[in-house]
Order: C-alpha cells, then structure tokens, then sequence
C-alpha cells in the first residue's frame, strides 16, 4: 500500500539512499532538514523514478519551531503517514573531552531532537492506526567506549526512548522499529581509518527498508553486527574497561 | 574527512595510481573542492588505461553525486548530476519509454565520463556519439559553476565533450533521451562466414543497433568471421537479467590463453544456428552484456589486460583486413573482439568516432602485446584512422597527436580554461596531449 514517508536527517548518506528506494516503489517521500539545496536535488530524483509525493521541508533538531510545519504538513497529507529518523551528530570524542559543552548539541541531535518530533507526530500515528516509525540509532549506543562515548550515550537514550514507544503505540497498530547501523561507507567515514565491516549505504538502506516491511523491532545492519555486539555486551565491565576497541 | 589516500586502477588493471581522493555527496562540497584544490574528476574508472588516473595528484570521485535533478517526460529531456551511471538511468526511464541515448559496452560508466570521452554505442552509425545528445554542461570552475552549450561557451563545450576531463569537473548536464518502445530488445543474429561478408553486411544494414562479434583467432579463409547482431526495441514480456556475479579471484595465466580461446571462440560462433535466428533480450542484456559478471576484468589474472581500439575511414577497409591477420596469428587475442561500422557523430575537437570502421580487440599483458599494440597503432595511423583514448595504455605521444587533427586547437582552449594544470590526468602527461 502507498504511504508517504517523512524522512528526517534527508541529506544524510543513508537517508538519500532510504528515500530513493522508497521512490523505486511509488511511495511519496517528504525530505526534511537543514540544507534545503540538496535535499532539493533528492526530490527531483526520488520524482523522477515514480514517488507519488517528493518534497523538502526544513528541519533542524536544535530548533524545536521546525518541527510544528512538518506536523502540519503530515496532517494533510492523507492515507499512511510513516517516519523514518536519520538525525544525529558525532564530534570527535576527543574534542568533547576538552570542550564538554558539546555534549548538549549531540545529545539533542542524537536524542533529544528527534524524540521531541517523534512525541509531537506520534498522535497522528496513533489516530490513523497505521504507519510506521523507523528510528536510525547506532551500535555505538549498545556499549560506552572511550572512543565515542558520548555519542554513544545519547544513541543509547534514543534507543530506549524508541523502546518505550514501540511499547505505546504497537497497540495502536504503529510499528516502530530500531535501527543499529554498524560503521557506513559515507561522507562522514570517508578517510577514517580501517573500519571494520564497513558497510554501502544502499545495502543498509536496503536492510532498513525489508526490516520495517518484515516489522522488525531491532536492526542490525549488516547483520554481522548482531554476533559482534552480542560478545561486545558481554564482556564483563572488569575487563572492558581496560579494553580499548 | 575530505581526502582519503586511495590505490587505483583503469579497468585494464595495467595501470595504476596511488592519491588522495575526495568524494563529496553535496554539490555544495564539490564547489568548494574546485574553488580550493582543483582536482580532476573520476567517475566509475571503466577507462581501460590511465585516462582515470592522477598518479601522486588528488581527485574528485564524482560517484555519489548521481542523481536526476528533473525530467521532462514529454520531451525526453533530462538534468542529470555527472555521477549517475548510464545502466541506472536505463533502469529509471526505459519504463517509462525513454533510453539513453547513446549506452557504451557497459552501463557502469557515469554520464560525466561519457561526455569526457564521448562515448560512442551500438547506434552510433546513427546517432552519433553521446556528446551529440547533450545540449548542456555545468562545468564547476574555481571561479564557480559555467554552463555551456552548443551555443554558448560553444568553443569551450567541445573543448569539454571527449576533453578527458582537462577542462575541470562536469557537475551535471542535460541531455536529450531517446524515444524507445519499450524495455526489450528484438535481436537478430547472423554468423558471417568472413571478412568480405562481414563488410558487405555491416554497410547494408538498416537497423538502429548494429555490432559485430569477432574470431579474432580464426585464420585464412575464415578469417573475419563473427556474429552480427542487430537490433531495435520492442515490448514485451521477458524477465529482467539476473545480475551481480562476481569474480572472487584473480584468474590464473591459462584462463586465456589460445587453445581455450580458439575453442571458446567456435564454440561461441557456432552457437547462432547456420541460417541465424531472431531472441528477446532484456534491454541490459543487450546492451551490457558483460555487466553481469562484476570485476569481469579480473578474468585476465593480475597483470591485468589491455584493450586496443582503432577507426579507419571506409576506404581503408584493407588495412583494418591487414591489422585483424596480424591478430589473428599473433595467439594473443581474447574472446573479446568488435567490429562495428562507425557514422560521423562526434561533438568534441578530441572525439574519437569517425566514418569508417572500428575495430576493439582485448589482449591479455603478457609478453608480445606491447609489440604487437604498436604496430596496430602504426597501422591506424598510416590507414588515416585513431585509436580511442578511453582504451589506450601503451601509446606514444607522436603517433596520438598526429591522429587527433584538432588537438592543438583544443589545447590552447584548454590551456586557457586550466592555465595552471590543477586538472592534468596520467594519460595527458603521457601522451603531453596538453603541449601547445
């Protein structure tokens, strides 16, 4: 059945790749975020290849007075509304460190940001009994390691923030579903050094769209991140501490 | 981070080049490369040689800015950013009844490398070259975007169509689709018994698509024989091609060398039935036959292969006859050899097509190729033809520069957009095609 997506973070790597599948299928697509130019440029592309709806609205996590317009612009829309959130920031840790201040813009991007909208949309949602929320966490949020700790925190506050959603509305018949993409080869990785697993875009963005076809409730993509983080989670504390990976 | 230090190959695997690479996903991120490190762009690297290279230089991997920026579906005409690769945009608009223009032998090569070397294709006996479809180029400067077209910026547009990038990095452009039946291709195939055959039929054909498939390894009288295949589009029902095979390693010596080539070669002739027979392909199938098999190139084993492709006009048909003995005898050649008739249709000073006929024969690296490449090369050039430079590995400057009659013109445009050579690829060191 068609539905129409409101895709938020559109300009990220993933999301361009989210939105033009969904494209592929006829589905409409509402890109929102900050670089109004590129996302633009999506929108042509996701029309061209046959959504039934592509626009671009703004959106900007550290001002809550954007999310308003896009709640709006979903009520008019009829049929299934769904949204997916492909919103966060990840400072190098070691800049943190030095400057702490930068843990309220991360965890606003990474958290607080999207559970805002989400709470303000999820009525909608309810109302309709349909659609699906997918939210783009991060393996990072599954363990505090000293190399990203504070991203890590912050996806870790989404994930159980998504939990409890799942908790509330999965009686309305809303869906929501967590993703927890592993390293991605994007703008942001490019020039890192050796990731492990290092996934394609399309191929996460892929997994993200048969995972919320197939309702599942946790994601890992690519899928090798399941086992490696299961033993990562397990490994107790008194020796994870002294580890560094 | 912007740069990342990346080892590199052309497809032949011949070459290959170690640099820092940026690949910016914004349009906003490529102007600000261009504006403050210029480098030249690289696309999907289906160059054979080093014409996709910039060995100890940077470059800007144009491979994510991809998309279609708008589409006129009444008038088939397409705004497309420079990355997108020509087999997606077959995917997207042959549904709706539209092809690309002109498709090259695969659909990984980007629309921006296609104008860079403007690619020529099954059609081009009819439809010229791909730069002729292209009405529009957004060239980004480190002064800032340019658009260009057959009209304005007119010198500088066909200083850019097969300029090998030299005049900076295609943002996007706007080409002319073509109108197509449906998403099928109606294929007839015929063997042909030799060269004279060969000939006769290729200049006798009426049909939109045309290639000819050679034995590059049959000798004397059977020398010149192949398959030709013809085609138009169609509608119908076929399922697509199943695609995505890859070569897991590096073959070994012996995948090509003669014996099995000989016997793949009649096997694969033999095949079409005596009195040649009429198939359904999905469009791909036809178009990128090879497509289907990824990092098909690693067939040829680490050293990697070459590829040489010449033109000749029609009236040295002799000599192209002359060049294909010396392959034949040579037992260097692979499976994979083309003999296509060209038209005129080129749009750039540096095009490669020509009227006449091309011939593209694959040679593992191995010992003799080298030699046996020059000499070929010689030929051409005694025979009034050139070779292609989206192929071309091994040839020497001399011999290049006198093919390309408006090089010298087509450097000082060059010149003048590039002064300080920040767009500079290995093959235009090599063959100093940029010298005024």
């Amino acid at each position: 059945m068609a539905q129409t997506w409101i895709i938020l973070g559109a300009t990220s790597t993933i999301a361009r790749c989210f939105a033009r599948q969904l494209a592929d299928r006829g589905e409409g697509v509402v890109l929102a975020g900050r670089d109004i130019a590129d996302m633009t440029a999506t929108a042509a592309d996701c029309a061209a290849r046959g959504a039934l709806l592509a626009e671009v609205i703004a959106f900007d996590a550290r001002d809550s007075a954007s999310f308003k317009p896009i709640l709006a612009r979903a009520r008019d829309i009829s049929g299934t509304i769904s949204v997916a959130i492909f919103v966060g920031s990840m400072p190098p840790q070691e800049q943190i460190d030095i400057d702490p201040s930068l843990i309220h813009g991360t965890v606003i991007d990474s958290f607080t940001g999207p559970a805002e909208f989400l709470g303000l949309i999820a009525p909608l949602l309810e109302e309709r009994g349909s659609g699906t929320i997918i939210g783009v966490g991060s393996v990072a949020g599954d363990r505090g390691r000293i190399g990203n700790y504070v991203y890590g925190a912050a996806k870790a506050g989404f994930h159980t923030y998504l939990s409890g959603l799942r908790n509330r509305l999965g009686r309305a018949g809303v869906h929501v579903m967590t993703v927890k993409p592993g390293t991605v080869d994007t703008a942001m990785t490019w020039g890192l050094e050796k990731l492990p697993f290092l996934a394609r875009p399309e191929k996460v963005a892929s997994d993200i769209l048969r995972g919320a076809d197939k309702q599942k409730d946790t994601l890992y993509t690519p899928i090798i991140w399941w086992p490696v983080m299961t033993v990562i989670r397990l490994i107790p504390e008194r020796i994870f501490k002294k580890l560094r990976i | 981070m912007t740069w990342k230090t990346v080892d590199y190959a052309g497809w032949g695997r011949v070459h290959h080049a170690n640099s820092p690479v940026a690949r910016p996903e914004r349009r906003s991120a490529l102007a600000q490369l261009v504006e403050n490190t210029p480098a030249p762009a690289i696309g999907m690297r289906r160059s054979y040689g080093d014409a996709c290279l910039n060995d100890g230089g940077r470059a800007i991997d144009m491979t994510r800015l991809d998309r279609v920026l708008g589409f006129d579906a009444e008038s088939g005409m397409l705004h497309v950013e420079a990355g997108a690769q020509i087999g997606q945009l077959l995917n997207i608009f042959a549904p709706k009844g539209w092809l690309p223009p002109v498709m090259p032998g695969t659909g990984f090569a980007t629309v921006g490398g296609a104008i860079a070397m403007d690619v020529h294709g099954k059609n081009h006996h009819g439809a010229g070259s791909f730069g002729c479809h292209v009405t529009e180029i957004t060239l980004m400067t480190p002064k800032g975007p340019k658009v260009l077209s057959p009209s304005k910026n007119a010198t500088l547009f066909k200083a850019t169509v097969g300029g090998l990038g030299q005049t900076g990095p295609i943002a996007s452009a706007r080409v002319q689709l073509l109108r197509a039946k449906g998403d099928v291709m109606i294929v007839t195939e015929r063997r042909v018994e030799g060269w004279d055959e060969f000939l006769a039929l290729l200049d006798a054909s009426e049909a939109t698509y045309s290639v000819g498939w050679l034995d590059a390894t049959a000798r004397g009288n059977a020398l010149g024989r192949g398959i030709l295949e013809e085609a138009e589009t169609g509608a119908g029902l076929v399922p697509p091609a199943k695609r995505g095979k890859r070569i897991p390693l590096d073959a070994p010596a012996f995948a090509v060398s003669p014996g099995i080539v000989r016997t793949f070669n009649a096997a694969y002739w033999r095949r079409v039935p005596d009195k040649g027979r009429t198939v359904v392909k999905p469009i791909d199938d036809f178009f990128f036959p090879l497509d289907k098999i990824h990092d098909w190139n690693r067939l040829y084993g680490k050293t990697g292969f070459h590829q040489f492709q010449c033109v000749v006009p029609i009236e040295a048909s002799a000599a192209l006859r002359t060049m294909l003995d010396r392959i034949a005898g040579s037992g260097l050649a692979s499976p994979l050899a083309v003999l296509k008739r060209m038209g005129p249709g080129r749009a750039g000073m540096m095009s490669f097509p020509m009227e006449g006929y091309t011939l593209a024969v694959d040679f593992p690296n191995r010992n003799g190729a080298d030699r046996l490449i020059s000499e070929l090369e010689r030929a051409t050039a005694d025979a009034g033809g050139r070779i292609y430079l989206a192929k071309d590995a091994l040839a020497a400057p001399e011999t290049v520069r006198a093919m390309y009659s408006e090089r010298a013109k087509w450097a000082k445009t060059v010149k003048a957009a590039d002064p300080d050579g920040h767009f500079l690829t290995d093959i235009v060191r090599r063959l100093e095609l940029r010298s005024t």
